[in-house]
């Protein structure tokens, strides 16, 4: 029985998401929905779509069995679901070349994008160079000045970066501006947004992109283990990767699932990113989600170490999940998670991104006290490259 | 005054209403009921004030501004309310209060409705409400008596136009142009189109006013000549105020000709 895959409907999980838009881009979000739904199920995109994600993108990427660091454990077979391998190091790139290309059938040759970090902002910039299409990147101010390698990758890229130095000077501000160009511009622009938020039809698009990462996830520990796995660990900020991870499991109930967000410096500081755990019901960025936000209605600053977990709301798909108890949502500190961070590029020669280091973290701790032949998989949604010098700093 | 009474009142002497807008405590919440008389003294017809929000994301730079300034400056919901109680109580026009959903939201949609009835509130606009999420909120707004003033821009289609129609009291808020809210030199001829083709879905039924990018009188003057029931200046306003933050009077001055000098514009010649 389809339980919960069969959400959204009418735009909504539950009682979450929705279209919290002004009225000039409501027409923009009805015309997606529908030229979605019609390529959702066209042959020729699903098959150009297939070929960019296997020849340019690198599809599929392996389930590797983390033989050592189980085994340092002590506990659980922890599996790591490779997205780190993927061109551009992260799974950005399996939405912005699924958006990327319904621009390009939509007729609309201009781009526009958010970014945090910058790690979308990099996969929007190539699914655009790849598929000549004019990419423009909204960037906070702050972001730009930690992160000044992918603004020049972006660069390079041939798009453009816009620096925001609004609000907070950061991904919520580069998400305001985004928008913000688009009621101007929506005529002839596409906003390719980076996560699993915003307005409907966006969390439903953008979640269908990445699952790509669950069904992968699916056949590969049937073929391992011949069984599914008991649990499935992914990183939340807006919740990309996990939604991706978790949604083609959904409605298999043995299959425990479990996000992980930002604890930042803990949650009893106040300096983090943990919506779901920490956070109440607002609306922000068009949908009914789990904010942090003050007793007025103001939304939160926030912080992590990792940048792409810095956000203070999350997808409302997320937020479903929680209050209908399928997925459970922890946070890891920014301690835990450079810990986690060292951990596996000692014990498997792999440097993860920040974000999944969140993951990790918890994994570790999950699977000490699960029993040997019980299975675990981590979403490694990233590559470390980019964050060395933050992790430099942070030992210091 | 009533809303209704307002435009009815207007239209008998051949007037268009000047709705002016300005944020609710900026630059601070004792100044703005000085300022709202200054607006009403100029000849301001209605008085839109903003509840600051954090991510105002309709909004351009100036208002942008005019909501950090507020926010710095301490202004709560309630205490944005608690001045349009105040107005109210000096000044015989009708008050609107304009905010982002969250706000409402976060106090609740009774309880805020509470609050704005016992606030002599008349109604209240929510630019990132839009009425396929607006059924609780209309219920609830008609069972306490307030306006609910709903947009249409250029790129309503008439299906949803209709429905924007049945949905919106007070006055129909027409967005006259693509893009954010901010004072713009020019008035598109796109804009007057706008006006003459919703004209023929609404006449009759609720007034309508434009707004966005609309600071000149002459601008004003175009508006009220193709047919629409009130001009709304934001941005115009909320600039004086930045420019004289710390200059009370010439703040109050400059507010006060210059809504005299749009109001001017509302008035049509040989009616």
């Amino acid at each position: 029985m389809k339980e919960f895959t069969k959400y959204p409907i009418d735009g909504k999980y539950g009682k979450y998401g929705g279209r919290f838009m002004p009225e000039t881009l409501m027409s923009a979000v009805l015309d997606l929905e529908k030229a979605y739904l019609k390529l959702k199920n066209d042959q020729v995109f699903k098959k150009e779509l297939d070929y960019y994600l296997s020849e340019y993108a690198g599809r599929p990427t392996s389930l590797y069995f983390a033989k050592n660091l189980s085994k340092k454990v002590g506990g659980a077979k922890i599996y790591l679901k490779r997205e780190d391998l993927l061109h551009g190091g992260a799974h950005k790139i399996n939405n912005t070349l699924g958006q990327a290309l319904m621009a390009k059938k939509m007729r609309k040759n201009r781009v526009i994008a958010e970014t945090g970090a910058g790690q979308h902002g990099v996969a929007t910039a190539m699914a655009c160079a790849v598929l000549g299409l004019k990419a423009e990147i909204y960037m906070g101010k702050e972001d730009i000045e930690r992160q000044k390698l992918n603004v020049f990758r972006m660069n390079l890229l041939g798009a453009e970066v816009h620096p925001v130095g609004s609000g907070s000077k950061t991904l919520k501000d580069a998400i305001n501006e985004a928008l913000r160009d688009w009621v101007a511009n929506v005529k002839t622009t596409y906003y390719l947004i980076g996560s699993v938020v915003g307005p409907h039809p966006y969390p439903m698009i953008v979640r269908d992109f990445q699952s790509v990462i669950g069904k992968e996830i699916k056949s590969q520990i049937m073929e391992k283990e011949n069984r599914l796995p008991d649990a499935l660990i992914a990183c939340v900020g807006g919740g990309s990767n996990a939604m991706g991870t978790f949604y083609p499991f959904l409605d298999d109930h043995n299959v425990k699932l479990y996000g992980v967000e930002a604890g930042g410096h803990g949650i009893e500081s106040g300096a983090h990113a943990a919506s779901l755990c920490a956070g109440d019901e607002g609306i922000l960025h068009g949908m009914l989600t789990y904010l942090l936000q003050d007793e007025h209605g103001q939304i939160s600053t926030t912080h992590s170490i990792s940048a792409g977990l810095d956000y203070p709301g999350v997808g409302p798909e997320h937020s479903f999940l929680k209050t209908m108890d399928r997925a459970k949502y922890v946070s890891m500190t920014d301690d835990k998670a450079v810990k986690a961070f060292i951990e596996l590029s000692k014990t498997e020669g792999i440097i993860p991104a920040l974000e999944p280091s969140h993951s990790l973290a918890y994994a570790i701790e999950l699977a000490e006290n699960m029993k040997k032949d019980d299975l675990i998989v981590v979403t490694l949604s990233g590559r470390g490259d980019k964050d060395v010098q933050v992790v430099a700093d942070y030992l210091k | 005054m009533s809303m209704k009474e307002t435009f009815e009142r207007l239209k008998d002497r051949g007037e268009g209403a000047l709705i002016s807008y300005i944020m609710g405590g900026d630059p601070r919440p004792d100044l703005t009921p000085k300022i709202a008389e200054a607006l009403i003294e100029g000849g301001v017809d209605i008085l839109e004030l903003g509840i600051p929000f954090s991510d105002p994301i309709a909004d351009g730079p100036t208002i942008q501004a005019a909501n950090l300034r507020a926010l710095k400056s301490g202004t709560t919901p309630v205490r944005v309310l608690e001045i349009a109680n105040q107005i109210k109580g000096y000044h015989n026009i009708p008050v609107v209060i304009l905010t982002y959903y969250n706000i409402i939201f976060r106090i609740g949609l009774e309880n805020f409705f509470d609050k704005a009835k016992k606030s002599k509130v008349d109604g209240i606009i929510v630019p990132d409400l839009p009425v396929e999420e607006a059924q609780d909120y209309k219920f609830i707004a008609n069972k306490h008596g307030i306006d609910t003033i709903f947009l249409a821009s250029p790129s309503t289609s008439i299906v949803r136009l209709k429905k924007i129609i049945e949905y919106t009291s007070g006055f129909l808020y027409i967005v006259s142009l693509f893009g954010v809210t901010g004072a713009r030199k020019t008035l598109k001829r796109s804009t007057i189109r706008l006006i003459e083709k919703i004209i023929p879905y609404i006449k009759g039924k609720t007034p309508l006013a434009v707004g966005f990018g609309i600071s000149q009188p002459y601008q004003v003057r175009s508006i009220i000549e193709a047919g629409a029931d009130g001009a709304i200046v934001g941005s115009a306003f909320v600039e004086i105020i930045q420019k004289n933050e710390y200059d009370e009077d010439n703040m109050l001055n400059s507010i006060r000709n210059y809504a005299n000098e749009l109001k001017k514009a509302t008035i049509l010649e040989g009616e």
